[in-house]
């Protein structure tokens, strides 16, 4: 959940107020966004990644987290270099690499287990391209009980 | 279609009224993620004049924009595209449709192409080509709201529509909703309606999906709109048990284990039953032991959000387990939605279309989907016909006033009007909380028997009918003030969960068989009698029938 409006970086540019998508913000004294309704955060991190100064941290937790928390002590965040690092992930912000124009085609140097055994091409090939379908693929690529039609109908299928 | 001089209808006015804004329109798209950007753009470049609004914020609202997503791009060969085809066979249960098949793979390779042409940012491969079967979730969808803003729609954020408007001859007219960030109303008078609000997740905490609760489900229900493929609505995500970040496809490399070991059987894919089974005694643990380490490197140029929460905790997925559950994803996953009368996506209604996940997808996924790739190649297929369609059908009906725009009544009702006059015992938290744990348990959803659903059911119509005689949130429409807005909201989201929830078991319990994601524990076996999609409607009373036509599979290619 959203647990963090840093007062020091906020340029009060109103935009986490507006991108929200369940409006957890509202003006607080000086204009400055507050958590309003920390409840309705859904921790989708779209806030932290629109926002143009990297003043604002979420936690993964999906409940609030203890007010001692490390999540909620800007000090502690940036010491950790958390802050703004879900936007330096992706790439958004000044000087930071365009993604997803990511070139994966080092970062593989082997077959991953189970995948292998894919139609043959030149080995960066397949591994850049395992990478990438992992990666992009359809969540439960097969049916969790695989399907064996029966009856009529298969016979007339194979038929 | 990318040229903005294609566009020739202005960007619609707002006007000031008592209770908020108004605005005419040829057509309305109730929903900003890609489906209801896609048929914003569309409708805009086929001439008509847009207004698009948005429960959260078009660019960050919806499963998709949070997240990263495959899309089902495959290169116009035949060999390839049989291929493609072919692989969804079996597993959607021959519930689709290959024509519908074929027409998505010529649409999304169209219009993945088009977001080429807008710059989209698409990785290289080997050979320095763009691959262009994925996308990421945040750029994606700012750069879409990007090209819905040049194309001259009015956008209206942070403006959850909570009721259709019905004009006299039983058409669509338009919708009105509220605007929370100011308290008070809108009202958008429309010639068409696309419906692209997603499906309905239950507020069940997966990524991104909390605003999905089926609210264009319940408005186009009130106008008689119906719907197919309700049964396949229980999808559940493996997600880490103290994060959202609902990625599946990951835990392919995962062993699961609980407090005694290892959980044999236990799958990402095949196997996830077995993680649902466990869940129902204990706690389950994964760990993505078998992943090579080089892997990481394109898993995390691909969805860094995948790794967020392990990064922020200090956990490395890889050599360390951590504990794991399932959230039910609905029929944001599921495939069951609006049912669509033609190839421009319009439903039974007149002057209503249906978009993305709101709209059935088993025409092209049949009972079974995951994340991702369909679903993303679905959203733009659909919302772009819609978009078409409802451009069509609204500029035919143009007046003297320069917009399709036609004028009619509210007919919202449940959470919104109640029948019997408001009942203050029953929050919008009660009626979530009852049909939550209607839907959310596994040996309820996940595994189905005819005894639990019937159960289920008696709860669920117990529940309806008091929703709809006693149940609303704030004073009523208009809305005086963020607060009330916002119960008003809530109340009406509550409503779409009961209705959704009735549909999905009512098909459920007459669906005797497993197939696709649908599985009757107690009919484990696929019946081949009953390859056919099934409709279900109705509000008071729900119905359900057969689709008369079978689906057009392969079978029919043959002969």
């Amino acid at each position: 959940m959203i647990e963090l409006v840093s007062e020091s970086r906020c340029i009060k540019c109103d935009v986490c107020i507006r991108v929200c998508p369940t409006n957890v913000f509202e003006h607080g004294e000086d204009r400055l966004p507050v958590i309003k309704r920390q409840d309705d955060c859904q921790t989708c991190f779209m806030c932290e990644a629109w926002c143009p100064t990297d003043a604002l941290f979420v936690a993964p937790q999906a409940t609030p987290v203890a007010a001692n928390s490390i999540y909620r002590n800007e000090d502690e965040l940036i010491k950790r270099d958390l802050l703004g690092s879900y936007r330096r992930e992706i790439g958004w912000g000044k000087g930071r690499r365009e993604q997803p124009e990511v070139d994966t085609r080092q970062t593989l140097m082997v077959s991953p287990l189970g995948l292998e055994n894919r139609r043959e091409a030149a080995p960066e090939q397949v591994q850049y391209n395992v990478g990438f379908s992992v990666a992009y693929s359809d969540e439960g690529e097969e049916a969790d009980e695989p399907l064996t039609p029966s009856g009529p109908e298969s016979e007339e299928r194979a038929a | 279609m990318t040229k903005a001089k294609n566009i020739t209808a202005s960007r619609p006015q707002l006007a000031s009224e008592s209770d908020g804004v108004s605005a005419r329109a040829d057509v309305l798209v109730i929903g900003g993620g890609p489906a209801g950007c896609w048929a914003a753009i569309t409708a805009a470049h086929n001439g008509a004049s847009v207004v698009l609004v948005d429960k959260g914020y078009c660019g960050t609202s919806g499963a998709t924009a949070s997240a990263g997503t495959g899309v089902w791009y495959v290169e116009p060969d035949a060999d390839a595209r049989e291929t493609a085809i072919q692989s969804r066979e079996a597993l959607g249960g021959w519930l689709v449709d290959r024509r519908w098949m074929h027409r998505v793979l010529d649409k999304t390779y169209e219009q993945m192409n088009r977001l080429a042409e807008w710059g989209y940012p698409f990785p290289l491969d080997s050979d320095g080509k763009q691959v262009r079967k994925g996308v990421q979730g945040p750029e994606y969808m700012r750069r879409m709201r990007k090209q819905v803003v040049r194309s001259k729609v009015r956008i209206l954020d942070q403006s959850p529509a909570l009721e259709l408007l019905r004009g006299k001859d039983g058409e669509v007219a338009g919708a009105r909703g509220v605007r929370r960030q100011e308290g008070d109303g809108w009202t958008v008078h429309a010639g068409a309606v696309v419906v692209a609000s997603g499906g309905c997740a239950f507020l069940s905490g997966g990524l991104g999906c909390d605003v999905l609760t089926g609210d264009g489900s319940l408005m186009a229900a009130e106008a008689g709109a119906e719907f197919s493929g309700m049964e396949f609505s229980n999808a559940y995500a493996i997600s880490p048990t103290f994060a959202t970040v609902t990625k599946t496809a990951f835990y392919r490399f995962a062993t699961f284990y609980t407090d005694d070991g290892l959980l044999e059987g236990a799958g990402a894919q095949r196997g996830r039953s077995v993680i649902a089974k466990a869940l129902l005694n204990g706690p389950v643990y994964a760990q993505l032991d078998q992943a090579p380490p080089t892997i990481e490197g394109p898993l995390r140029d691909a969805q860094p959000n995948f790794f967020l929460p392990f990064d922020r905790e200090g956990i490395n997925p890889f050599t360390q387990r951590f504990p794991v559950t399932l959230r039910l994803e609905g029929t944001v996953r599921g495939t069951g939605g609006l049912r669509l009368t033609d190839d421009r996506c319009a439903t039974t209604v007149p002057g209503l279309f249906a978009a993305g996940d709101a709209a059935t997808r088993e025409l092209i996924c049949g009972g079974f989907t995951g994340g991702g790739s369909h679903n993303s190649a679905w959203a733009l297929s659909s919302g772009s016909w819609a978009g078409e369609g409802a451009a069509a059908y609204a500029i035919a009906k143009r007046g003297a006033r320069g917009t399709g725009a036609s004028t009619g009544e509210p007919i919202g009702i449940a959470g919104l009007n109640p029948s019997g006059g408001v009942d203050r015992e029953l929050t919008a938290e009660l009626v979530t909380k009852a049909v939550q744990d209607e839907v959310h348990p596994y040996d309820k959803n996940y595994f189905r028997t005819e005894g639990a659903l019937q159960e289920s059911l008696t709860n669920l119509d117990s529940l309806w009918r008091r929703v709809e005689s006693g149940l609303r949130g704030g004073d009523g429409y208009p809305p005086y003030g963020e607060a009330s807005a916002a119960a008003m909201l809530r109340a009406r989201e509550a409503a779409a969960m009961v209705a959704h929830a009735r549909w999905m078991y009512n098909a459920a319990n007459e669906r005797t068989e497993t197939r696709g994601m649908h599985k009757r524990a107690d009919h484990p076996q696929l019946d081949p009698a009953q390859q056919q999609r099934r409709f279900v409607g109705g509000l008071a009373q729900v119905w359900n029938g057969l689709d008369p036509e079978r689906p057009f599979s392969a079978l029919e290619l043959a002969t």
